[in-house]
């Protein structure tokens, strides 16, 4: 017993200490101070937001974005010398990797739902993204009333495939739902005729029919299933001081106008490695977004 | 480690509007065992003609049972179940390929007879190696009561051979389970897949995979159970698989 409570004072002495010392670094911060290295966890196919060039070293608008984050990390901690460290991940690992603390940032075009904010914490929005299908020229469809009856795909585990059942329930259309395991194989099956329509983020279509062997016999619907939805940069929950940070760097980010200036970059010219380009002018939405940045997951709060 | 552990989520309303997680879960389990059961009645059957030709003193059997067994044994079944379902549509004629692709429920009957005809090779292998393992006798012995090769096989060769290798061939029933996780690459969202489509809805990774874990030891610990019991049920004293 008397062994303890000598712990136990032992524990209360350190816990008023640190207290004492309430401006000492906590969290990430600390981490990143100790080490001298912030780790960025990258996709190694998510075009044009993180994926590899023809160098194999990851680019795309959400590194650029992480890279900023890092300078301000740098700078908030009055470091001469910050080693970025990269971290590829995939929609399985990213979660394992944050949780663990082996990445830092996760950046990529992962979106920031209600759900996904008990688990981990976005900073700013950085695109918006609505739920479109894409279908062949061919197949001469125009609204979501035409896929009635016919073979759609969407992948399984997304907020697509979901809305997309929503609206087969609630539109009566008796569409044949098949889940693809991800957006390269669901692109393959109307590639291959086995699905009239793949309904997935109308900017992950665009940059899939503009890699694929003949664009132009791809349209992307006019129509779409949601609102457009945000995509965040996403970091571990419960580390106030660290999101603070990233956000107030996000944030100066967008509102300078210097946001716009790495979109312009990466949808709007032509992209490494194959020099492709996806054309997607800013939205009104995302640019509203930008004036005032905003980390709330709901679609409603982006007008 | 930095994660919210969450064991109620399980009981959460899946975003698709099924039910919970957990209907989510175990509608993967049921199509996973559909498959499984599906795949293991192609091997079966299969596996056991294959089998038994590898064992003929035909020299034409023989060699048709060994390209069998040489070809589904030594390509990934990964790679094999891509080969049915992308590429062979494509190799067919167009209306062929087509009638392939629009097939309802085309990924389980791929991944169902993909995984069986891979599981086939390996069930042809061990029956062949048990009639092998039989003495001489038996076979000449056979003979001398004047019954035909057919006649051989089905009421002597057969029997003792199958009952001698029931022990790998609950292996190879427990690795055709677990083989049909391979469906997900052809869109097949048995176990595993709905595993996957739960972290992604709700990024409870932890959760997810603990549960498809327990799942398939479950489903494991019942097929060993009732192997088991068949093993002492159809034993022959004196044998390796005799008390």
């Amino acid at each position: 017993m008397k062994h303890f409570r000598n712990v136990g004072l032992a524990l209360a002495a350190t816990l008023v200490a640190s207290q004492a010392g309430a401006q000492e670094l906590t969290g990430t911060l600390k981490n990143i101070k100790d080490t001298g290295a912030i780790t960025l966890g990258f996709r190694d196919s998510s075009i044009p937001f993180s994926y590899l060039d023809d160098n194999q070293k990851p680019v795309g608008f959400a590194m650029d974005i992480c890279l900023k984050i890092v300078d301000a990390v740098k700078k908030e901690l009055k470091l001469d010398k910050l080693e970025v460290k990269l971290n590829p991940v995939t929609s399985a690992t990213r979660i394992p990797l944050m949780a663990n603390g082996t990445i830092d940032l996760e950046c990529g075009s992962t979106t920031n739902n209600a759900e996904r904010q008990k688990q981990v914490a976005f900073t700013n929005t950085h695109f918006l993204t609505a739920s479109r299908y894409v279908f062949k020229k061919s197949s001469g469809l125009k609204s979501i009333e035409d896929l009635k009856g016919k073979t759609v795909v969407s992948t399984a585990g997304t907020t697509n495939i979901k809305q997309l059942t929503e609206a087969n329930v609630a539109k009566g259309l008796g569409a044949n739902i098949i889940p693809a395991k991800d957006h390269a194989e669901a692109f393959l099956m109307v590639e291959t005729d086995r699905a009239v329509a793949f309904v997935m983020d109308d900017i992950l279509l665009a940059s899939l029919v503009a890699g694929s062997k003949a664009p132009g016999d791809y349209v992307i619907s006019k129509d779409a299933f949601s609102k457009p939805e945000p995509y965040g940069i996403m970091l571990r929950k419960d580390d106030a001081p660290f999101k603070k940070v990233v956000d107030a760097a996000t944030a100066a980010l967008y509102t300078s106008g210097e946001g716009e200036k790495i979109y312009n970059k990466w949808f709007m010219e032509k992209v490494p490695p194959k020099g492709l380009n996806l054309n997607t002018p800013i939205s009104a939405e995302l640019k509203n977004e930008f004036a005032k940045p905003t980390d709330s997951p709901s679609p409603d709060d982006y007008k | 480690m930095n994660y919210n552990w969450n064991w109620k989520i399980f009981l959460e309303p899946n975003p698709m509007g099924t039910g919970t997680y957990l209907d989510l879960l175990l509608s993967g389990l049921v199509l996973t065992l559909k498959t499984a059961l599906l795949a293991w009645i192609i091997a079966l059957a299969v596996g056991s003609i294959v089998g038994v030709l590898r064992t003929l003193p035909s020299r034409g059997a023989y060699w048709f049972g060994f390209c069998w067994v040489e070809f589904f044994r030594n390509m990934p079944l990964l790679v094999q179940l891509f080969l049915w379902f992308f590429v062979l549509p494509e190799i067919l004629p167009r209306a062929a390929g087509l009638w392939l692709k629009q097939l309802p429920n085309a990924p389980f009957w791929t991944a169902a007879i993909g995984v069986g005809l891979f599981m086939s090779a390996r069930v042809a292998v061990q029956l062949q190696a048990g009639i092998g393992s039989l003495p001489r006798g038996q076979k000449m012995a056979a003979t001398a009561l004047g019954l035909t090769t057919v006649q051989g096989y089905r009421y002597v060769l057969l029997p003792m051979a199958f009952r001698i290798i029931l022990p790998p061939l609950t292996s190879e029933f427990l690795n055709t389970i677990k083989n049909t996780a391979v469906a997900i690459t052809i869109g097949l969202i048995e176990l595993t897949g709905q595993a996957r489509s739960m972290q992604e809805f709700s990024f409870q990774v932890f959760e997810a995979f603990t549960a498809a874990t327990i799942l398939y030891l479950l489903v494991n610990a019942v097929v060993v159970t009732a192997m088991r019991f068949l093993e002492r049920y159809v034993a022959i004293p004196g044998y390796i698989t005799g008390k």
